[in-house]
C-alpha cells in the first residue's frame, strides 16, 4: 500500500495557503450545519417518537420569521463564500507584470514546455521558487487541463486559443503535474513533474541547456519560412513591419482595431485574412499545417523580442540571460500604423 | 374498504388483463410505471456493474484489471447509463407516473398514449446505447466534450449520442404530460395549494424537462452532424469553439441535476410528513423552493466552466448566481427537519431512507458550496472532490429518495408488504456503504487525484482501497431490496389501503388500485397532509 | 373509450364527438384544453430546440461577420424568397382548413389541407433543388472540394455552411413530419372523425404547422438577408 494517509496536499505556492484558508472556512460552516441537521434529526426522532399507534400531533403553522431566518443567514454565509472565492480567483487570474513566461503545448498524451531561454522540456517543468511564472498554453488536438495540486493551479488548455494561468512556487521540491481534462486513452498517463528550485540551482539548470533563446529559435523559423521577404524591417515591404508591433494597437482594414497580443499573432499566422492591417492587401498565405503550435509560440517570442518595452517579459530575465537588451529598432513603438503581415 | 379482507375478486390494475400484450400496449399510467420500473432496474444493474468494475480496477495504482481503453469506456458507459437511463427517468417515470395522477384525483395522465410512447422511446434510446456498448463501447465520458467526441474518439459515439437524443424525447414527453396533467386534470376541489408537495416538485421537474432537454437534444444533433456528415460547428481547426459546446451542454446538464434531485425531494416531503403524521412545515416555502430551484437552475450552468477559458466576469456572474440555488435547497432541508419537531415519528423503512437522504443531501449540498466558489473550484474541479460531491447528491440524494419512495409506495403498488427487518438492515447497509465509498473521495479530490484516471499515483491508494471496500458494501445493500421485493410479491403480508396512515388521495383507494384509480373521482375538501381525515388500515397478514 | 352512443340520430359527426372523449377526461372542454396546452408546451420545447442552434449561429455570426456576410451573399436569394412565399401561403391555407373545421365543412377541410400539404411538398422540393445546387457550387462542408470564393478563411465558411445545412435540415425534417401529420388529419377527416364540436386535432396540427413556418421566417433573414451586400 502507498505511503501514509495524508489529508492535505502540500502548500507549495503563494496561492495555496489562501485556498486552504478558504477550505477551512467552508469546512467549519459545513461541519456546523451537518451537525446541526444530523443532531436535530436524531434529537427529534427520539424525543418525538410515536408512542401510541393512533396519536395525532397538532399541525404547526408556518413561522414566517423562522423561514426568513433560515433563508437569510445561509444567504449571508454564501455571499461571504462568493466574495472570498472570487477574490482568490482574481488573484489567480491576474499574473503579475514581472512574471517569467513559459509556453505550454498539450497534445495527446504529453506536455511540451518551452522556456524563453530556449530550453524545451517534455512532461517536466523546471522553475525557480519565489518568482511568478506565467503559463501561456494551447493544445494541438483535444482539450487538456494543466493541474498542479500542490500549487492549487488548474487551467484548461484549449485547441485554437491561448489560455493563461500563473503561480509562484514557495518551496523547492518535486510536484505532480496532471492533465485534469479527460483527453482520451492515455489521459491518466499525461502526467509529469514540476521541479521547483532555488534560484541558483535553476540558473545552473538553465545553463546546462542549449544555447539560443526561444526568440532565436523563432528568428530561425522566421528565416526558414521566408517571412522576411515580405515583412521587412522598414516600411517598404508588402506586409507590415513587425518591429514594435507586439502589445500595440493595430488598425484594421475595414475599420476597427485589435490589440496585438499572442492570440492575434497566432491568428495572423494561421488565418492571415481574418484581421488584415489597414493599408495592406490580404496577400499572405496561411501557415496552417506547415508550422506546429510550438513553432507558432517561437515566432511569437521572436516578434515580441522586436518590441522590447519597459516592463515586458524580456528584460527581466536580466541576471540569467545576458544577451537580451537590444533596444535596437523599437525606439518608437506604436507610432506608425504597424501590424502583422 | 378499511377492514374488508382483500379478495382475489376485486379488479385491480394488475389483474384487469393478462398477457404480455396487455402490458406492452397498455395506456394505464400505473402499468406504464411498472414497465419503467422494470426497465430502469435493469439499467441500474448495468450501470452499477460498470461502477463495480471501475472500483475494482482502482484498488491498485497500476492499470492491471482492464486496459486504458476499457477503463475509459467503463466510466463513460457508467455515466451515460446512470444519468440518462436511470437517474433522469428514475423517480418521475416510475413513482411520478404512478402516483401523480392519483394524488390529484385523476383517472390517468392527460395523454396516456404519449405516456406509453415515452416508454418506448426510452427503450429505443436504451437499445442504441446498449448496442454501442456491445459493439465496442464509447469512451468520450458522459459529457461528450468536443473536439474529442467529434474528431478524435474512434468509438461508438454516434450510436450512444443517438440513444441519448431519443431518450431525451422520452423525458420531454413525460414532462409535457405532467405539466398538462397538473394544469388540467385535478379533481374537483384540488386547488394548487392543496396539491401534495410531491406534485409541486414534479411540476417543477417537468418544466426543466420541457425547457432544458431540447437544448441538449440539438447540441447532440450538432455533434452527430459533425461526426456523421463531417459538418464543422465546434471544430477548432475551422475556427469553431469547443467551449461553445460546453455552454450548450451544461445549459441542459446542470438543470438536469435538478431533474434528478427535485423528484427525490418530492418523495422526501411525502415520507417525512407521513411518518411524522404532520403537515410538512412551511408548505408554501417548500413548494415555491421547488419552483425557485427550477428557475435559478437555468442560470448557473457556467459554473462548470470556471477553468475552461470563459471570461473572468462570466465566472464571477455564474459563481454569484450559483449561490442563489443553495438557498431554496437549504430551505427545504430546514423545513423537513422542522416537520419532525413535535411530530409523531415512526421508524419505518421509508423514514430511515428519508433521514439518510436529508443527511447525505446536506453534505452533498454543502460541498456544492465549495465548488461554486471560484477560488476553491479551480483546485477541486475535475478531481474526485467533484465526483464525491455529485454522488452525494445523485446517489446519496436521489437514489436514497428513490428507494425510500419504492418502500413507501410498494404496498400501494403491489398490495404486499416487504419484510421490515431486512428492509431496515438494507437501509443501514446502504448508508454505511455509501459513506465509506464516497467520503474518502472528498479527501482524494482535495489531495489532487484527477477524475477519469485509469492509473494513479501510489500515495492515493489507501483512500481508493477504502472507497472500493465501501462500494462492495454498497453493492450488498442494493442487492438486498431486489431480493426481498421479489420475495414479497408472492409471500409478503397483504397490505391494506393505507398501511402507513398517510393522507394523500392515493391512500384513499384500495391497494393495488383499480384501473381507473378511484371507484369514484374524489371531491377534495381538505388540505394536503390533513391527518385528521385519515383512517389507517392494519397490515393484513392473512392471505397469500 | 367507446361505450354506446348510437342514440344520437344526427349522424356521424355527433357520434364521433362522443366517441372522441377519452376515458381520462370528464368533459370535452377539459380534453380540448389539455390537447391545446399540450401542443403549446411542445412548441415551447421546440423553440428551445431550435434556440440552441440559433444561439450557435448568433455567436459565430458575431465572431466571423465578414465571412458570414460573404457566404450569405452566395445563397440563392430568389429561391429562398420563393420558399418563404410558399410557406406563407401554406399557413394561409392551413388557417382556412382550421376555419373549415370549425364550421364542420368536411370537404373544405380536405381541400385546404391538401393544398397546404402541396405547398409543404413544394417547399421541400425547392429546398432539395437548392441543396443540390450547393453540391455543384462546392459549398458542401463535408466534401473535400469545398470552396467559397472570395476568402481564404475556408474554415469559417465551412462553419457557415455547416450551420446552414444543420438548421435548414432540421427545419426540413420538421416539414416532413408536418406533411405526415397533415396526411393523417386528411385521412381522419375523410373518416368523418371531426365535427364543429371536435376539431382539436386540426387545430393543434395547425399550431404545429404555423410554428414550423415561423422557424423559417427566422431562418430566411438570418441566412439569406443579413449583410447580403457586403463588399467582397
Amino acid at each position: 500500500m502507498g505511503t501514509q494517509l495524508r489529508f492535505m496536499p502540500e502548500q507549495a505556492s503563494t496561492i495555496a495557503a489562501d485556498v486552504d484558508h478558504l477550505l477551512y472556512f467552508f469546512l467549519a460552516v459545513s461541519i456546523f450545519f451537518t451537525l446541526l441537521i444530523f443532531g436535530a434529526i436524531f434529537y427529534f426522532a427520539i424525543r418525538y417518537r410515536r408512542r401510541s399507534p393512533n396519536e395525532l400531533p397538532a399541525a404547526e403553522h408556518t413561522g414566517l420569521a423562522l423561514e426568513i431566518v433560515w433563508s437569510v443567514i445561509p444567504f449571508g454565509l454564501t455571499m461571504i463564500m462568493f466574495g472570498w472565492g472570487a477574490s482568490i480567483f482574481f488573484k489567480e487570474s491576474r499574473p503579475p507584470d514581472n512574471a517569467m513566461q513559459i509556453y505550454v503545448v498539450g497534445k495527446q498524451w504529453m506536455w511540451k514546455l518551452q522556456h524563453m531561454e530556449g530550453q524545451r522540456e517534455i512532461n517536466e517543468l523546471h522553475i525557480p521558487i519565489n518568482r511568478p511564472v506565467r503559463l501561456t498554453m494551447t493544445s494541438e488536438d483535444v482539450i487538456h487541463s494543466f493541474f498542479v495540486p500542490d500549487f492549487r493551479t488548474k487551467q484548461d488548455v484549449v485547441p485554437g486559443r491561448y489560455t493563461t494561468t500563473w503561480f509562484e512556487a514557495t518551496k523547492p521540491g518535486k510536484y505532480h503535474l496532471f492533465c485534469a481534462e479527460y483527453c482520451g486513452t492515455k489521459h491518466s498517463g499525461m502526467i509529469g513533474w514540476v521541479y521547483a528550485m532555488e534560484p541558483q540551482d535553476y540558473a545552473e539548470w538553465l545553463a546546462g541547456g542549449p544555447t539560443g533563446s526561444m526568440a532565436d529559435a523563432g528568428a530561425r523559423l522566421f528565416d526558414d519560412l521566408a517571412c522576411g521577404n515580405c515583412h521587412k524591417t522598414d516600411t517598404n515591404g508588402r506586409c507590415p513591419n513587425l518591429v514594435g508591433v507586439f502589445g500595440s494597437t493595430v488598425r484594421l482594414a475595414g475599420g476597427g482595431t485589435v490589440r496585438a497580443d499572442e492570440a492575434y499573432i497566432r491568428e495572423s499566422i494561421l488565418d492571415p485574412d481574418a484581421k488584415v492591417v489597414e493599408g495592406y492587401q490580404p496577400l499572405m498565405p496561411t501557415f496552417q499545417g506547415q508550422i506546429t503550435e510550438e513553432g507558432v509560440v517561437q515566432l511569437i517570442e521572436y516578434i515580441k523580442s522586436l518590441s522590447p518595452k519597459p516592463g515586458t517579459l524580456i528584460q527581466q530575465n536580466g541576471p540569467l540571460v545576458p544577451s537580451s537588451e537590444p533596444a535596437a529598432a523599437g525606439a518608437s513603438p506604436g507610432q506608425l500604423p504597424s501590424g502583422n503581415q | 374498504m378499511a377492514t374488508a379482507a382483500i379478495t382475489a375478486e376485486r379488479e385491480t390494475y394488475l389483474n384487469s388483463a393478462y398477457g404480455l400484450k396487455s402490458w406492452l400496449l397498455t395506456k394505464d399510467h400505473k402499468r406504464i410505471a411498472v414497465l419503467y420500473f422494470i426497465t430502469i432496474s435493469i439499467f441500474f444493474a448495468i450501470g452499477g456493474t460498470f461502477a463495480g468494475l471501475i472500483r475494482l480496477e482502482l484498488l491498485t495504482p497500476e492499470g492491471d484489471l482492464v486496459s486504458s481503453e476499457t477503463y475509459n469506456k467503463l466510466f463513460t458507459m457508467h455515466g451515460v447509463i446512470m444519468v440518462f437511463f436511470f437517474l433522469i427517468p428514475s423517480i418521475p417515470a416510475t413513482l411520478g407516473n404512478f402516483f401523480l395522477p392519483m394524488m390529484i384525483g385523476a383517472r390517468d395522465l392527460a395523454f396516456p398514449r404519449i405516456n406509453l410512447l415515452s416508454w418506448y422511446l426510452l427503450i429505443a434510446g436504451g437499445a442504441f446505447a446498449i448496442f454501442a456498448m456491445v459493439a465496442g463501447g464509447v469512451d468520450t465520458g458522459w459529457t461528450f466534450y468536443t473536439p474529442y467526441s467529434t474528431s478524435y474518439s474512434t468509438t461508438y459515439v454516434i450510436a450512444t449520442a443517438l440513444g441519448i437524443f431519443i431518450a431525451g424525447f422520452s423525458s420531454i414527453l413525460t414532462g409535457l404530460n405532467f405539466v398538462v396533467t397538473v394544469h388540467r386534470m385535478r379533481a374537483p376541489g384540488m386547488t394548487w395549494f392543496r396539491l401534495p408537495l410531491f406534485v409541486w416538485s414534479h411540476y417543477a421537474t417537468s418544466l426543466i424537462q420541457v425547457l432544458g432537454t431540447p437544448v441538449i437534444a440539438v447540441t447532440l444533433f450538432l455533434v452527430l452532424c459533425e461526426r456523421l456528415f463531417h459538418l464543422g460547428i465546434f471544430d477548432p481547426a475551422l475556427g469553431g469553439d469547443p467551449v461553445l459546446f460546453q455552454h450548450l451542454f451544461w445549459f441542459y446538464s446542470h438543470p438536469a441535476v435538478y431533474i434528478m434531485v427535485l423528484p427525490g425531494m418530492a418523495v422526501i416531503s411525502e415520507i417525512v410528513s407521513t411518518f411524522s403524521r404532520k403537515p410538512v412545515y412551511g408548505y408554501a416555502f417548500v413548494a415555491f423552493s421547488s419552483m425557485a430551484i427550477a428557475v435559478i437552475g437555468f442560470l448557473v450552468w457556467g459554473h462548470h466552466l470556471f477553468v475552461s477559458g470563459q471570461s473572468l466576469y462570466a465566472g464571477l456572474v455564474f459563481s454569484f448566481l450559483s449561490y442563489f440555488v443553495a438557498i431554496p435547497s437549504a430551505v427545504k432541508v430546514f423545513n423537513w427537519t422542522a416537520t419532525l419537531y413535535r411530530g409523531s415519528i415512526s421508524y419505518d423503512t421509508p423514514m430511515l431512507y428519508a433521514f439518510g437522504f436529508i443527511g447525505l443531501f446536506t453534505i452533498g449540498g454543502l460541498t456544492g458550496l465549495f465548488v461554486a466558489s471560484l477560488g476553491m473550484d479551480v483546485h477541486v474541479t475535475d478531481t474526485y472532490f467533484v465526483i464525491a460531491h455529485f454522488h452525494y447528491v445523485m446517489v446519496g440524494g436521489t437514489i436514497m429518495a428513490y428507494l425510500g419512495g419504492v418502500h413507501y409506495w410498494w404496498p400501494k403498488m403491489t398490495g404486499r408488504m416487504y419484510p421490515e427487518g431486512f428492509a431496515k438492515l438494507s437501509a443501514l447497509v446502504i448508508f454505511i456503504g455509501f459513506n465509506l465509498t464516497f467520503f474518502p473521495q472528498f479527501i482524494l479530490g482535495y489531495l489532487g487525484m484527477p477524475r477519469r484516471y485509469h492509473e494513479y499515483s501510489q500515495e492515493f491508494q489507501l483512500l481508493h482501497v477504502l472507497s472500493s471496500a465501501g462500494a462492495s458494501v454498497l453493492a450488498v445493500g442494493y442487492i438486498m431490496p431486489a431480493i426481498y421485493f421479489l420475495w414479497s410479491l408472492r409471500y409478503g403480508p397483504v397490505a391494506g389501503a393505507n398501511p402507513w396512515g398517510a393522507s394523500g388521495l392515493e391512500w384513499r383507494t384500495p391497494s393495488p388500485p383499480p384501473t381507473h384509480n378511484f371507484d369514484r373521482i374524489p371531491v377534495v375538501t381538505f388540505d394536503a397532509y390533513d391527518y385528521s381525515t385519515v383512517i389507517p388500515t392494519e397490515v393484513n397478514d392473512v392471505g397469500h | 373509450m367507446d361505450t354506446s352512443s348510437t342514440h344520437l340520430e344526427t349522424g356521424a359527426a355527433h357520434e364521433a364527438e362522443t366517441l372522441a372523449l377519452r376515458e381520462q377526461f370528464d368533459t370535452e372542454e377539459q380534453q380540448r384544453d389539455a390537447a391545446t396546452l399540450g401542443m403549446w408546451v411542445f412548441l415551447i420545447t421546440e423553440i428551445l430546440f431550435f434556440g440552441g442552434a440559433f444561439l450557435a449561429y448568433t455567436i459565430y455570426r458575431s465572431s466571423y461577420p465578414a465571412v458570414f456576410g460573404l457566404a450569405s451573399s452566395s445563397l440563392n436569394l430568389p429561391i429562398g424568397a420563393t420558399n418563404t412565399c410558399v410557406l406563407l401561403l401554406s399557413s394561409f391555407t392551413m388557417v382556412m382548413a382550421v376555419r373549415a373545421g370549425q364550421l364542420g365543412q368536411r370537404k373544405a377541410i380536405i381541400i385546404f389541407l391538401i393544398i397546404t400539404m402541396f405547398f409543404g411538398l413544394a417547399f421541400l422540393g425547392i429546398k432539395a433543388y437548392e441543396w443540390t445546387e450547393k453540391f455543384e457550387e462546392h459549398h458542401v462542408p463535408a466534401l473535400s472540394n469545398f470552396f467559397l470564393e472570395g476568402t481564404s478563411l475556408q474554415g469559417q465558411a465551412k462553419i457557415f455552411f455547416s450551420l446552414y445545412f444543420a438548421m435548414t435540415g432540421l427545419h426540413a425534417l420538421h416539414m416532413v413530419v408536418g406533411v405526415g401529420i397533415l396526411l393523417f388529419i386528411i385521412w381522419k377527416t375523410s373518416q368523418g372523425t371531426y365535427s364543429p364540436e371536435y376539431y382539436t386535432p386540426i387545430d393543434i396540427a395547425g399550431l404545429y404547422w404555423h410554428f414550423v413556418d415561423l422557424v423559417w421566417i427566422f431562418l430566411f433573414p438570418l441566412f439569406y438577408l443579413i449583410d447580403r451586400h457586403l463588399p467582397r
